[in-house]
Parts: structure tokens; C-alpha cells; sequence
């Protein structure tokens, strides 16, 4: 665990007078959890769109596996081995669940095959298994506009798990989620994402969430972060509780996108 | 749904057949409508991604001079077919260059640009097109055979026919790939497609050099059907023909477009025989009829009426 996979350095990107990244240095290790936590528009999300290219830092540089990758386009990045999931699950509605899987894989095997179907065996059968690591077998012939918010929040994290990335980056992966799905949701998210060896940082607001599964968490406040280290250390952390916590026990203002 | 529609499309052509034989003036009438069906699938190519072009009467206008150009040096129809369909594609890369950067009506409304672009061009360069005048196309031979008039429009009917049934295939084929779904990917979640590594652009251009392709092929046979070339291929009302045959056939199956060509074509035909003054509004009410009481279109009828559903 000591060899950084991604390496921010520097980081900065101003929207007009707020700074979402005001000189961040962040290295993310190879085969942990990370967990980014703080309050909502403190610039967690403008760190995975930078990563992930759709975004460009005024400033500073990121590298994946020493490679730098500031610059490149989401999809030239997607090819590196670097994949992400959204806050609001980004599924194509008119296909069915399995057929979003299916469209993954086929994405990373290579889409331009015009005559042979999208759910030809091979296709289909590496869909099928990834929807069964997710307990979605039931639901794979359903319609994506047709989910619940849970089952959509985990289609949307599996069609990211069939890129097969080294690096996934999650957007609040249970937000939206049911309180009484939660744990089961997070449990098989991490199951799956142990199996598969990857390493994997995750925005979160569900302080028993990041307790339970982080390996690391960095809490990020005002473009900067303000601690980095283990829950159990961070958590506890009289000024962290203060700044994060104490906001997230007075849920008002929700932003769609934090 | 998805295994009847081979029947169905047998029914089609058995039904196509026997209307062409009984009734030989009707052979015109139906090779005309099989040839814009072939264009028509282009359209239905471009509405999977949830575009619509308000200009493909281009590449029909395109195809049916490209016959009209070269039928004096080529003179054979089995060569003409695929060169005004690469020519069409060749085009239509060029335009789909620029015009797949852009998204609902703006791409609508460029296709319509380019296509009263090419519109005026046939128009003013008298000296080449002849203007509105249009250019005749003499009866050709076909596949070295020399054919008097009768042989050669049903060998003309035959390959429309033919042609139809291969391409409603391969579209059927194409757009259950990856490629195809992909491309209907581009009507829900464009950018998720980015987020996974495939460039929805290059999806949505290789979708519009097909369409131009078969809408260069649907005006190849328009001109060898008619035999007579004019600019009015390209005006906009023929690209808004295009539209109300996709709608009217419905855009849930391939063979959406020939239902629905057959039927306008013949709508069209009794309605300015019996009525006219207007068959205009004939053709009109039947669309509003269809929007209203059959979104699927004619190919959704006919799917629900074997007890599916149209897609």
C-alpha cells in the first residue's frame, strides 16, 4: 500500500469566486479506499471531474501510475484504466439494465462491430456475471428508467465495474439509497471491488459508511484538506466533527451537486 | 415481435408483388415507394439517436443525378447503383463532419441548410443541371443486358425489391450491435457514452455516412424509376416527405419505413385520383391519425395487431 496509483499535485480550479481546488496534493494509493468527505460544495465532485478529464484544473497536475493525464480527454483517461461512477446514476434509460452492462463491456472490448449483436455470448455472459457480483440478476431484463434509486445506483457503479478500471472514482455511491439498504448496498460494492482488485475513492456524506469501509479518509474543506489519515483518527478529530459532522447533522440544503 | 417480423416482411413483399402484377401501373407507384423506404431507413437510423434531419432529400437528390451524370458514360443500372451509394457516403462524411457537432434542431436545421444549399446549386448551374427543366434518363441496360421498357422496369422493380429486403437485414443486424445501441446511447446519455471510452460522435457519424448512403441508393432508383431528374428531389418538402413516411411507418422496426412509404405512396396516389384538390390534406389528416391513435406508426399497428409490441 505504500506506491501511489494517482497523484494529485497543486490542484486548483476557481468557478468565478469559489475555489473548488485551492492547491490540493493528494496521493491515492495503490488497492485502498478512500473516502473523501465534507461539506456540500466544498469541491469533492470538481476532484473526480478533474481525475476523469472533464474538468481542467486551472493549475497543478495529476498523474496516474506517473503518467501525467491533466489535459487528456474523459475518454482517452477512461482507456487508462481510470472509471467513474455519478451522484445522479447515468444510465442509458431506454436499454435494459443488462443491456447497459453489456454496452460497458462492449465499450471496453471494442464497440465497432456493426453486424455481430451487442448481446452476442461472450458479451452477455460477462454482463450476467457482473450483475449476479451485484445482486442485480433479478432485475437485468427491467428497463433503467424503470429502477428504484438503490438498484439504479448500483447498475450505474457495475456499468463502471465492466470497464474493468484499476482506479473507480464513486460520486456518493449511496446517496439516495434507502437507510435500510444502505449496508447492504456498501457491503457488496466493497465485495466486489476487493475481488476485482481495485483500488477505489468514494465521495460520501454516511459517516458509518466511510467508518465501516474506508481504508483512508480525506476530508476536503474550502479547496483544501483539512485532515487525511484513518477514520478512527479523523473522525475523531474534535475540529473535523465541527466542520463536517456538525454540518451533515443539519441536512437543509442539499445540492444535487455537492 | 422480433421473430415475426421476417413473416411480416415476407407478407410485405408477397403483398408488394401480387398489388404489381395485378395491377401493372402500380409497379411505378410501388418501386417509387420501395426506394424511399431505402431512404427512408437512414432517417430511422438518425431518430434512434433522437435526430432528426430535415435535409436528407440531399443525398437522394444526390443520388438520382449522380445516375443522370453518369448514365451517358456508365450506362448500365447495376453499376450506377453503387456508385451514386458511395458517392452519397462520400458526401455525406463531408457533411457529417460538421453537422454531427450538433444536436436536436440545430441538426435538423443544418441538414435542412445543406440541403437547399445543393437545392440552388441544381438549380443555377444551368449549363451542367439544366435547371428546373431536370435531366432525362434514357433506359439503360442492366447488368450488360439490354432490356426493351416493360423487362427493364420490372428488373428495376426486382432490385428495389431485392435491395430493400438486404438492406432492412443488415439495418436490423446493425443496429442490435454495439454500434447500434450505442447510438440509441446518444438519445439517453451522450455523455456516459464519453465516460466509457466511446466516442459518440464518431457513432453518430458512421450511423449518418450509412444514411446518406442508402439515401444516395433510394434516389439511384427514384431516377432510374422515373427517368426524369429535377432540383425538386432536393427541396426541403422532400426531406419533410422523408420525415412524415418515417413517422407514418413508425420507428420501431425496419420495416417501419416501407410500411410506411407503401402507404403514403398509395394514399397518396388514390387521393390526388379521387380527390384532386385535396390530397393534400388527405395525406395531412392521415399523419394527424396516426400521431393521435398510433404513435408506433403503421409498423406499431401491425405489431400489435399479431399481439407484440413494437420494440
Amino acid at each position: 500500500m505504500s506506491e501511489a496509483l494517482l497523484r494529485a499535485t497543486g490542484l486548483r480550479l476557481a468557478f468565478g469566486g469559489v475555489r473548488a481546488a485551492d492547491g490540493i496534493d493528494l496521493d491515492v494509493m495503490k488497492g485502498e479506499f478512500l473516502a473523501i468527505i465534507g461539506p456540500n460544495g466544498a469541491g469533492k465532485t470538481t476532484f473526480i471531474n478533474m481525475t476523469t478529464g472533464y474538468l481542467k484544473p486551472n493549475a497543478g497536475e495529476i498523474a496516474y501510475e506517473g503518467r501525467r493525464i491533466t489535459g487528456l480527454s474523459p475518454r482517452a483517461i477512461v482507456k487508462l484504466g481510470i472509471a467513474r461512477s455519478f451522484q445522479l446514476p447515468q444510465l442509458f434509460l431506454e436499454h435494459t439494465v443488462e443491456q447497459n452492462v453489456a454496452l460497458a463491456v462492449a465499450a471496453r472490448m471494442g464497440i465497432w462491430s456493426p453486424l455481430a449483436p451487442l448481446l452476442r455470448p461472450s458479451h452477455r455472459d460477462e454482463a450476467r456475471d457482473i450483475l449476479a457480483r451485484f445482486g442485480l440478476t433479478a432485475i437485468a431484463d427491467s428497463r433503467a428508467d424503470a429502477l428504484n434509486e438503490g438498484a439504479r445506483k448500483l447498475a450505474d457503479i457495475a456499468m463502471a465495474v465492466a470497464l474493468k478500471p484499476r482506479l473507480l472514482l464513486m460520486d456518493e455511491p449511496t446517496s439516495g439509497v434507502a437507510a435500510s439498504e444502505k449496508m447492504t448496498i456498501v457491503e457488496t460494492l466493497v465485495n466486489v471491488l476487493r475481488d476485482a482488485k481495485v483500488t477505489a475513492v468514494f465521495v460520501e456524506h454516511d459517516m458509518d459508511v466511510v467508518e465501516r469501509f474506508a481504508d483512508r479518509v480525506a476530508v476536503w474543506s474550502q479547496g483544501r484538506i483539512a485532515a487525511l489519515g484513518p477514520p478512527a483518527e479523523v473522525l475523531a478529530d474534535p475540529a473535523v466533527q465541527r466542520e463536517v459532522i456538525g454540518i451533515e447533522r443539519h441536512p437543509t440544503k442539499e445540492a444535487p451537486h455537492a | 415481435m422480433k421473430r415475426i417480423e421476417p413473416i411480416l416482411a415476407l407478407a410485405l413483399a408477397g403483398a408488394i408483388i401480387a398489388a404489381a402484377v395485378a395491377a401493372p401501373w402500380l409497379r411505378f407507384v410501388l418501386t417509387i415507394a420501395l426506394a424511399k423506404g431505402i431512404a427512408v431507413m437512414g432517417i430511422l437510423l438518425l431518430l434512434r439517436a433522437g435526430q432528426v434531419s430535415f435535409g436528407h432529400a440531399l443525398y437522394i437528390a444526390f443520388g438520382a443525378y449522380t445516375v443522370a451524370f453518369l448514365a451517358p458514360r456508365v450506362g448500365d443500372a447495376v453499376v450506377l447503383l453503387p456508385l451514386a451509394a458511395l458517392g452519397a457516403g462520400a458526401l455525406g462524411l463531408l457533411i457529417g463532419l460538421f453537422v454531427t457537432r450538433y444536436r436536436q434542431i440545430f441538426f435538423g436545421m443544418l441538414n435542412l441548410a445543406m440541403s437547399m444549399v445543393f437545392y440552388s446549386l441544381l438549380e443555377k448551374l444551368y449549363h451542367f443541371t439544366k435547371g428546373s427543366d431536370g435531366i432525362r434518363v434514357e433506359i439503360m441496360p442492366v447488368a450488360g443486358q439490354a432490356l426493351d421498357r416493360i423487362a427493364y422496369e420490372w428488373t428495376i422493380f426486382g432490385i428495389a425489391l431485392g435491395l430493400a429486403f438486404a438492406l432492412g437485414l443488415l439495418l436490423r443486424l446493425y443496429l442490435a450491435s454495439p454500434m447500434g445501441e450505442a447510438l440509441a446511447g446518444i438519445k439517453t446519455r451522450e455523455t456516459r457514452l464519453e465516460f466509457m471510452g466511446v466516442p459518440a460522435r464518431g457513432v453518430l457519424l458512421s450511423a449518418y455516412v450509412l444514411s446518406a448512403m442508402v439515401g444516395g441508393l433510394g434516389g439511384a432508383l427514384i431516377a432510374l424509376t422515373s427517368r426524369h431528374v429535377t432540383p425538386l428531389l432536393a427541396y426541403w418538402t422532400s426531406s419533410g416527405e422523408l420525415v412524415f413516411i418515417a413517422i407514418l411507418g413508425g420507428a420501431g422496426g425496419v420495416l417501419g419505413p416501407f410500411l410506411g412509404a407503401t402507404a403514403y405512396e398509395l394514399i397518396r396516389v388514390y387521393a390526388a385520383a379521387s380527390f384532386a384538390d385535396a390530397w393534400q390534406m388527405i395525406l395531412g389528416a392521415s399523419l394527424l391519425l396516426v400521431i393521435l391513435f398510433a404513435p408506433g406508426g403503421v409498423w406499431g399497428m401491425a405489431a400489435r395487431a399479431v399481439g407484440g409490441r413494437g420494440r
